[in-house]
């Protein structure tokens, strides 16, 4: 008799471990999550300090709370992209104590109350996103126009300890601004057409992010660059952040070709705002999302669609943060009817015709 | 047949608990419960109504065909529920006014078709009327404690407005335990609600295996003790 043991299938070995996939993801963030910094200066990255920090204790606290180990898991990176996400999505003086909240709600209540790593049911950052919205929201539409670190807008050193540790901002209607969307939302309710809102509004400058927005969300091409660094690196499909964009695009566009007084078009409602954040950092969470391309597709589909009607008709001028809880909350049924094909079978379950005949 | 009236009470306040144990009544639990004095004012109006329909249901047990009884039992809680309603307008009408909708909503409560149908139509009078109290009883226990919790985290005060449910010689209840609070306003909404119910549920059960562990550790160490005490003679 031989020696050889036997190993079942599969064979192939991707040499990817949780951590290993967390890092790729927070490199493909740092360019915008930098450019955040930079853009809206001390104060954000105070915040995003804040949030990590926040988030590192809290996942320490529920490990040792649900008795696991704490090392390993605190270790694999997934807490710290949690926290970076949620900051990103903060308004970017928010102060110190909305980060803190958010972070530890996201962590305990949105990750391991649900059973930790790779059991919840929502994305924690959108849980914690959507939760400030609608508990706090004087300091979640606080935005402030663009005040670069060292330059002579920029608040002085004290004070930028002030904005997010004080709890206030000093002559804060000099750095106060509407973002693109909120601008958009409150001028369409004054009656004024679409053309008049937007006549000076440049989409170079939301292509490269310099705008009203949250501390991460501004430059869309530097989300788009480490979208598709991750789909390079296959960390992520195409499917998801596809299906979303398209999905806004389409229907910002059907809707400006009928009215272009009443609505945006297309590029307006994908370079601004959470959009592409959310399709490529947010949505395409392994946890949260259906596993199946054509799940996928309908899941960013899903998430187009809700968002550009909250953004269109409802009262919030971003709906990207519930468009994506709610189609987390469709994803089990998304998954329980759209099932990849069985090996040597059809789509239906039964056998395929043998060759042979 | 002897009835164990101890069980009853266990069962309504805390093994069989209409809130905790049987999840039921959750729609006014999370839109009342926004603080104590709500919550308690919906308890109580819900137990009077528990009280009276477990009452009547029982007394007419014998001449409610099973093939007519939902018909004929939502009848009856309508009924109560429309006295109910009609006398907390009259009485308390500023409480009527916050709790408004719910009121006649408590017809379609679960927790009172749920016990005409599982307790009263089986059992005496008596029993009857003793259920329906103390699972009342176990409801406005969880509402009130619910409204408090969410109170204090959402907007900083405890039993605000209680003048209005109890009068005024109870005004002494109204505490504002964080001054200059800005509020937790997710709290005063239905999220909050679920949060905390969910805390609540979760609470109860670590609650109940603790028990049960120390019971079985007991029982364990009875014979172990017993043969202990036969060796030493």
């Amino acid at each position: 008799m031989s020696n050889a043991s036997l190993i079942s299938g599969p064979h192939t070995h991707a040499p990817t471990s949780v951590p290993y996939v967390m890092r790729q993801v927070i490199y493909a963030l740092l360019p915008a999550l930098l450019f955040g910094i930079v853009l809206f200066g001390l104060p954000s990255l105070w915040l995003v300090m804040v949030s990590v920090a926040t988030g590192l204790a809290s996942e320490a606290l529920s490990l040792y709370l649900f008795k696991r180990p704490i090392k390993p898991f605190l270790n694999d990176g997934s807490v710290v992209l949690t926290s970076l996400l949620i900051a990103m999505t903060l308004p970017p003086w928010a102060p110190w104590w909305i980060a803190v909240l958010g972070v530890s709600f996201a962590v305990i209540i949105g990750k391991h109350l649900f059973g930790g790593l790779g059991q919840n049911v929502f994305n924690p950052a959108m849980l914690a996103r959507v939760m400030l919205l609608v508990a706090f929201p004087i300091e979640m539409t606080t935005w402030i126009t663009p005040a670069p670190i060292f330059s002579s807008a920029a608040p002085s050193f004290v004070d930028t300890f002030i904005i997010t540790f004080g709890g206030y901002i000093p002559n804060a209607d000099a750095f106060t601004g509407a973002t693109p969307l909120g601008h958009l939302k409150t001028e369409l309710t004054l009656h004024h057409s679409v053309s008049e809102i937007l006549a000076d509004y440049s989409y170079f400058n939301s292509i490269l992010g310099w705008n009203s927005g949250s501390l991460g969300e501004t430059s869309a091409i530097l989300v788009l660059l480490g979208g598709i660094y991750l789909i390079f690196r296959r960390i992520i499909s195409w499917h998801i952040p596809v299906a979303i964009l398209a999905t806004s695009f389409v229907l910002a566009t059907v809707f400006s070709i009928i009215d272009p007084a009443r609505y945006a078009n297309g590029f307006y409602h994908v370079l601004n705002g959470g959009a592409m954040l959310v399709a490529f950092f947010i949505a395409t969470d392994p946890v949260t999302a259906p596993s199946t391309p054509r799940g996928q597709i309908m899941f960013g589909i899903g998430i187009g669609i809700i968002e550009y009607v909250i953004r269109t008709w409802g009262s919030f001028p971003e709906g990207v943060g519930f468009a994506v809880l709610l189609m987390n909350a469709l994803t089990p049924l998304i998954d329980h009817y759209i099932r990849p094909r069985i090996y040597g079978r059809t789509r239906s379950g039964k056998p395929l015709p043998s060759s042979q005949g | 047949m002897t009835v164990d009236y101890k069980a009853i009470v266990k069962e309504g306040l805390w093994d069989n608990n209409p809130i905790l144990a049987q999840q039921l009544a959750l729609c006014p639990l999370l839109a009342v419960t926004t603080t104590a004095t709500n919550g308690l004012g919906m308890g109580l109006a819900t137990m009077v109504v528990l009280m009276i329909t477990s009452l009547v249901i029982s007394l007419f047990r014998d001449i409610i065909t099973p093939e007519v009884r939902i018909p004929a039992f939502i009848l009856l809680i309508a009924s109560v529920v429309t006295v109910v309603d009609l006398v907390m307008n009259a009485v308390m009408h500023d409480l009527y006014k916050v709790l408004g909708l719910f009121i006649p909503l408590i017809v379609t409560n679960c927790v009172i078709l749920g016990r005409a149908e599982a307790f009263a139509s089986r059992h005496k009078i008596l029993p009857s009327l003793v259920d329906g109290f103390t699972m009342g009883l176990g409801f406005t226990l969880v509402l009130t404690v619910l409204g408090a919790v969410r109170e204090i985290i959402g907007s900083g005060t405890l039993f605000a407005n209680a003048s209005l449910l109890l009068g005024n010689a109870f005004a002494f209840l109204e505490l504002q335990l964080i001054s200059d609070y800005r509020g937790f306003l997710i709290m005063i909404l239905p999220p909050g609600g679920f949060l905390v119910m969910g805390f609540f549920m979760a609470g109860k059960r670590i609650i109940d295996t603790r028990v049960a562990e120390r019971k079985k550790q007991e029982a364990a160490n009875q014979p172990a003790d017993i043969a202990l005490a036969s060796s030493s003679d």
